[in-house]
């Protein structure tokens, strides 16, 4: 309501903050003139193949860690490494091994999804309950089957939190990738309109980028309570 | 069985300094043999050439201060505000009816989407690199005082009362001690947040600052001075992490977190 009056009332500069009516216009025309879908696509395509790939490798790579100390002392310091590094700092280095094009977008969300997916995976798989690793054991599983029958499912829960935060991340990285990198993309779009002027059409962009950013975590927050009603 | 057993604990020690010490010697043989190009990953001596290159000249400090200071000043005014905004929240019904659904949009959302829109606001300058880490940083905050200053024992409260404090006495012996550790959290989530964003910011509009010099050595493909860069950045990140954790140890000594 404020934000509808005040540039109208011109308490404020209507090319600052445009009116919501204009924003919510200029979001319609994007629409129809398939812009919007165009670059919303873009950015969701790499978003989901970053994520996807960060999921895969992240929670073998954090149970393989759990179940292995040499590996964990090995890769897992590796790993360690690098947490105190921004995520973002590493993509101008995605852009010079990559190019400039949407492997290096996915690089760096893959990048950026990595690690909160092997933190969690990792802890996970450690709160495995000895006596379900010992019944199975006892029950005559090889090795081999309590790894991916009782460890692995028991880490699941652990890393589905762990995905919520690389969904964040995805977002942040998908939108600073895009800034970066150009091309294709909302953030793209973003600087694009920005640079150009068309401010109805930026802060319909960047409303349209925080708009997904909700319905992500908010979908997948139904999905992750729905996949986990097993539990108690 | 190898999995999930208590490991010996000084002989994975061990291997893990050998096994980082072992990564950065196979890295400087391997790019000193030629086998990957040095423009893609320039070899450990290079960067560390570099680092003390820009550590002699002064342009290192230079950038550690200008990414340092601007942070913090995002950092500050996010506590600043954070904290008295999640008590509000959290006491104060009118407010957290108001702001509730909308805190609960912004927070998953991503905030660096906004820059163009505090550069618009705020013009190209410092200004809107602090807006922005500001904006970014705000968010943990609040949520964690938020929840904490909500979670807070009431019979601490209501004792309290009985025993007639006025609400200022209430408010800062009884609610932020009390809120305290949370708080913390929030802060220690913020910081990354706050580091992460002051690059993003220095990458997209330059200006002196580690992020600027990544950027420099990206766009000048000097692949030292990236890589250098990303190291920087990395020291930064651990020596504040670890600096948050020493406060939070300093100030929670009272508390039963740190009785353990």
């Amino acid at each position: 309501m404020l934000w509808e009056v005040a540039p109208r009332a011109g308490w404020i500069n209507p090319e600052m903050l445009p009116s919501l009516a204009t924003v919510a216009q200029a979001w319609w025309l994007s629409l129809v003139t398939g812009e919007l879908p165009y670059h919303t696509v873009a950015s969701l395509v790499n978003c989901v193949a970053g994520l996807a790939a960060g999921v895969v490798i992240g929670i073998l790579l954090g149970v393989s860690m759990a179940w292995h100390p040499l590996l964990n002392a090995t890769v897992g310091t590796l790993v360690q490494m690098t947490f105190p590094i921004p995520r973002t700092a590493l993509v101008p280095v995605m852009i010079v091994w990559f190019g400039l094009g949407a492997s290096s977008k996915i690089a760096a969300i893959f990048s950026g999804c990595l690690l909160p997916i092997i933190v969690s995976a990792y802890n996970g798989a450690r709160g495995t309950d000895p006596t379900l690793i010992w019944s199975a054991l006892a029950l005559g599983a090889s090795r081999r089957q309590v790894l991916w029958q009782v460890v692995l499912p028991s880490a699941i829960p652990d890393a589905m939190a762990g995905v919520r935060t690389a969904i964040a991340i995805a977002f942040v990285l998908m939108v600073t990738s895009e800034f970066l990198v150009g091309g294709r993309g909302l953030g793209y779009l973003i600087s694009f309109t920005g640079d150009a002027g068309a401010y109805p059409g930026m802060f319909a962009a960047v409303l349209t980028v925080a708009m997904l950013g909700f319905l992500a975590d908010r979908g997948y927050l139904k999905l992750m309570t729905w996949m986990l009603r097993w539990r108690d | 069985m190898a999995g999930l057993t208590h490991p010996r604990h000084w002989h994975l020690t061990t291997i893990r300094v050998l096994s980082v010490v072992a990564f950065f010697v196979v890295w400087e043989l391997v790019a000193r043999i030629g086998a990957i190009n040095p423009f893609l990953l320039p070899r450990p001596s290079l960067i560390f050439d570099q680092l003390q290159f820009e550590f002699m000249s002064g342009e290192l400090m230079r950038e550690v201060q200008g990414t340092l200071l601007r942070m913090f000043a995002g950092y500050s005014v996010a506590i600043v505000i954070g904290v008295p905004f999640g008590v509000l929240l959290a006491r104060v019904w009118p407010v957290r009816w108001f702001f509730d659904p909308l805190l609960s949009i912004a927070l998953p959302m991503p905030q660096i989407a906004f820059l163009p829109i505090f550069i618009l606001w705020l013009g190209v300058g410092d200004q809107s690199k602090i807006a922005l880490i500001v904006f970014t940083s705000l968010f943990p905050i609040v949520v964690q005082t938020w929840a904490g200053t909500d979670s807070i024992d009431k019979y601490l409260v209501w004792s309290a009362q009985s025993l007639g404090v006025s609400r200022r006495a209430l408010l800062w012996q009884i609610v932020l001690p009390a809120a305290m550790p949370q708080i913390l959290s929030g802060l220690q989530i913020a910081l990354p947040i706050a580091l992460l964003s002051t690059i993003v910011t220095e990458m997209l509009m330059g200006g002196t600052g580690v992020g600027g010099s990544i950027i420099n050595g990206m766009r000048m493909s000097d692949s030292p001075e990236l890589f250098g860069g990303i190291v920087t950045v990395g020291v930064l990140g651990f020596a504040l992490t670890k600096g948050m954790d020493n406060l939070r140890r300093r100030l929670m000594l009272w508390h039963q977190e740190s009785q353990a």
